[in-house]
């Protein structure tokens, strides 16, 4: 179980929910729970978002596991220059 | 792939040393080949046709006049890209920035575009294409297009990220919001609140080497495209999207690239190019002036701050909020959003709000800028820290080192960080020389952090062992910085080699796998984790080889210092085999040998530097001097020194440029008034002093090297560090970047500051 935290954006596509608990062991599993229990989230996941794991920033590889217990953080897919 | 990409606390034999750069000699002498070096037979020449109009419909274009002149190829216009973006908003922006369709948004818009044998007939060409244009009302500055009755760009945009959502239409397309806590409780708790607002005007990434690509396609749907680019991959995608053509059919190849730092990330003037080719049937030379440049290439935002931040009389910051207006040019993008992010995350806050709000306005696309949004939000967030450090009576370096975020500390954006460097820079900038050196009439000091992301992404690399033993390395991240000596050096390290038998090229679209582009400072980052995993998939092959060679089994055979050895008692006695040996045997032990690897390259970490700035200002003439400029920053492990000293004085360099002269002057019919390096005013050599670097090395624990990122981030604290030296030299505290002599003089003269 981990407690995901969506930034404001996909919060409310996400019904207005900040925080959501999921059964989920990596990344992959992830977002098929959240797009299964949030459909307003699947068009933000397939543009690619990125998962911040305990503090570390990740692209959306889906085999990247989740700790049990650890910090999960939603973030828009970031540009650079 | 079981590649593990833990940090693995070597000690280095190449990585960490400074040969001379394998790319200098070329690139004094003329011979190296940039964007418009390339020539292809039977080329046209192509030219773009502008709007002069900052907001205006286009009614009717005739191109007819155009098309009948000698010479002329083809003539195109909107019509001839037909929207086949299907839905894709971002796409068909970037359609809609490479031709108006229908609507010009800023001066500068492409409108039309000829190719023609010369460039005296394609001029000529030029000016027989008749725009017929009905000029609307524009606004340019990043306030006036928030007000209630400023020009509509978009009579579709309604807010984004606002519930519920607005049912009138407006010019800001989104808005953002980060942070925790409480702030109205956190404010109560202040003894000293500072709340002031702060504008940064528009700047271009100064690129000396303008937009340039020959592009080719032919009847049978292939195409070729030589350009200057930080992403050939993205490139080949878009262009091939954009245009309908197979992405397998068109072969990008990356020229050598005169700067880019973010503004060759996007296509703009590519697909002009391949469709004039398509259309004309023959190659296209299309090259920018520097006008173009100028007028239509992505610029980064110009913005609005907000900023209020208080503290308890011992320096702890108890709440601190941001509402930030950034302006993307005609079209949505994430610019505000990304301020909002990084403007208070080199802090440990208890309770922080920052509002982002995306204006779009009548100038050109915004494009990204060497950390993207992150200076402005600095500058606007570290002048209210000084002043607030200054107002409680502490050490603005001390004030900072209380307050920094530190491992476990909540981000301002939102996750918890692991180990990070801010409180290693702020600690070396203390104990640093640069600090105590003193300070004479009209002169100030300034010091800032700055903070940004760095990522990583999808990256492959070919590694070939040559039939005598010398290593040939394809990558595919542009080399923006010297990443081909890096990564040669990385690829020597790996393989226990010298560095002279090493040699690396960016290869082409067709001749290696996909790349993601050259930026947010993942170049070496990535490919240096691609080429160790290519190197030790190379030594696995070749230590089989070494087997079969030995006729022994190959749990047998060790790698060590560049050679394969048996070891054991019954091998042990064999000598022992090199490169060189291993490959002359190749073809008779297997075949060519080679190490491949196509990764996600992750884990890049966030990314902290301070910056020390003391200057002069003349109160007569509000003319500022930087006399002395100081770069803190980690770079995790410096593969080669000399280049990360390069980012780290790049950065700093055009940070100086933007916080003191550097600004897009539009007059009052919307038109860019300084659109040429005379006006638009960079700094040259005399105009700066030498930039000293301190690299610290606290290794990335996600990477085998240790190696982080560091082209962006050098950009970030240049802004405010100049703002508060500039503020602490003239005893009042500047708000408006750039701090141009006008702006000094009229705060000398108690003026507000226009």
């Amino acid at each position: 179980m981990v407690e995901v935290t969506l930034w404001a954006s996909l919060g409310a596509a996400a019904g207005g929910k900040e925080k959501l608990d999921i059964e989920a062991r990596n990344i992959r599993e992830l977002f098929r729970k959240l797009a299964e229990q949030h459909p307003g989230l699947e068009p933000y996941i397939k543009q690619g978002i990125a998962v911040s794991i305990d503090g570390v920033i990740y692209r959306d590889t889906w085999s990247k596991e989740l700790p049990e217990d650890a910090e999960v953080f939603l973030l828009p897919r970031i540009a650079g220059g | 792939m079981g590649f593990d990409a833990s940090y693995t606390a070597q000690k280095f034999k190449s990585v960490g040393s400074r040969p001379v750069r394998p790319d200098g000699v070329d690139k004094v002498t003329g011979r190296a080949r940039f964007g418009a070096d390339f020539n292809m037979p039977g080329q046209l020449v192509g030219r773009i046709l502008r709007s002069p109009h900052a907001h205006a419909k286009i009614k009717k274009i005739d191109t007819s006049r155009a098309e009948k002149l000698k010479g002329v190829k083809a003539v195109i216009t909107a019509a001839d890209l037909p929207d086949l973006t299907d839905g894709n908003a971002e796409m068909y922006d970037i359609l809609d920035n490479c031709m108006a369709r229908g609507k010009a948004l800023y001066d500068g818009h492409a409108v039309a575009a000829v190719a023609a044998v010369d460039a005296q007939v394609a001029r000529k060409a030029l000016k027989l294409i008749k725009v017929d244009y009905k000029v609307l009302p524009h606004v340019t500055d990043v306030d006036e297009a928030v007000k209630p009755k400023a020009p509509l760009l978009h009579k579709d945009m309604f807010t984004g990220g606002v519930d519920p959502k607005p049912t009138k239409p407006s010019n800001i397309a989104n808005r953002s919001q980060y942070g925790h806590g409480d702030i109205e409780k956190g404010f109560e708790q202040a003894d000293v609140i500072i709340e002031r607002s702060y504008k940064t005007e528009q700047t271009h990434q100064g690129y000396i080497e303008p937009h340039a690509c020959v592009a080719s396609v032919n009847a049978d749907g292939s195409g070729d495209l030589w350009v200057c680019t930080q992403g050939h991959f993205v490139y080949r995608q878009h262009c091939a999207e954009l245009l309908g053509l197979d992405v397998s059919k068109l072969r990008v190849t990356s020229s050598e690239i005169g700067g880019g730092f973010g503004g060759k990330t996007h296509v703009w003037a590519e697909p002009v190019a391949l469709a004039l080719s398509r259309k004309a049937g023959r190659p296209v030379k299309l090259v920018m002036t520097r006008e173009d440049v100028f007028r239509a290439s992505g610029p980064t935002s110009a913005t609005s701050i907000d900023v209020k931040i208080g503290a308890r009389k011992d320096g702890t910051i108890t709440a601190a909020s941001a509402t930030l207006r950034y302006s993307g040019g005609p079209y949505s993008g994430m610019w505000a959003e990304l301020g909002a992010m990084t403007a208070f995350a080199c802090y440990d806050l208890k309770n922080v709000r920052s509002v982002g709000y995306e204006v779009v306005v009548n100038r050109p696309k915004t494009a990204a800028y060497r950390a993207p949004s992150a200076p402005m939000a600095a500058f606007a967030v570290e002048s209210a820290v000084d002043e607030l450090a200054h107002q409680i009576g502490m050490d603005p370096v001390k004030f900072r080192i209380k307050n920094a975020a530190k491992e476990g500390s909540k981000s301002s954006y939102g996750p918890v960080y692991g180990p990070i460097g801010i409180g290693p820079t702020l600690e070396a900038v203390k104990k640093h020389p640069h600090m105590k050196a003193p300070l004479g009439k009209n002169q100030g000091r300034g010091m800032a952090c700055g903070f940004w992301f760095n990522f990583g992404g999808q990256t492959c690399t070919d590694l070939n062992i040559g039939a005598d033993g010398t290593v040939t390395l394809a990558v595919g991240t542009v080399d923006v910085g010297g990443s081909r000596a890096s990564l040669s050096l990385v690829a020597a390290e790996e393989l226990g080699i010298p560095y002279s038998q090493v040699k690396a090229v960016v290869a082409d679209t067709a001749t290696l796998g996909y790349n993601d582009m050259t930026d947010g400072s993942r170049g070496t980052f990535s490919s240096s984790m691609a080429t160790i995993s290519a190197a030790r998939n190379a030594i696995e092959v070749m230590k089989e080889r070494a087997a079969r060679m030995w006729e022994i089994p190959v749990e047998n055979v060790i790698w060590e210092n560049g050679q394969a050895k048996a070891k054991g008692k019954k091998y042990g006695n064999l000598p022992q085999l090199s490169v060189k040996d291993i490959a002359a045997a190749a073809g008779n032990t297997g075949g060519p040998i080679a190490g491949h690897s196509e990764i996600v390259a992750d884990g890049a970490g966030v990314s902290f530097a301070t910056h020390i700035c003391d200057v002069e200002v003349d109160p007569e003439t509000g003319a500022t001097k930087v006399l002395r400029y100081t770069v803190v920053q980690d770079a995790g492990k410096a593969v080669h020194p000399t280049y990360v000293e390069g980012q780290y004085q790049g950065g700093a360099a055009q940070g100086i440029g933007w916080a003191l002269n550097e600004e897009y002057i539009y007059g009052e019919d919307g038109r860019l008034q300084n659109a040429g390096f005379l006006d638009y005013r960079i700094p040259v050599c005399s105009d700066l002093p030498m930039i000293d670097t301190q690299i610290l090395e606290i290794p990335n624990p996600n990477h085998p090297y240790g190696i982080r990122g560091v082209g962006e981030t050098s950009i970030v604290p240049p802004l405010a560090a100049i703002a508060n030296a500039v503020s602490n030299a003239v005893g009042v505290r500047m708000t408006h970047i750039p701090m141009s002599p006008p702006r000094i003089l009229a705060a000398l003269d108690g003026e507000t500051a226009d």
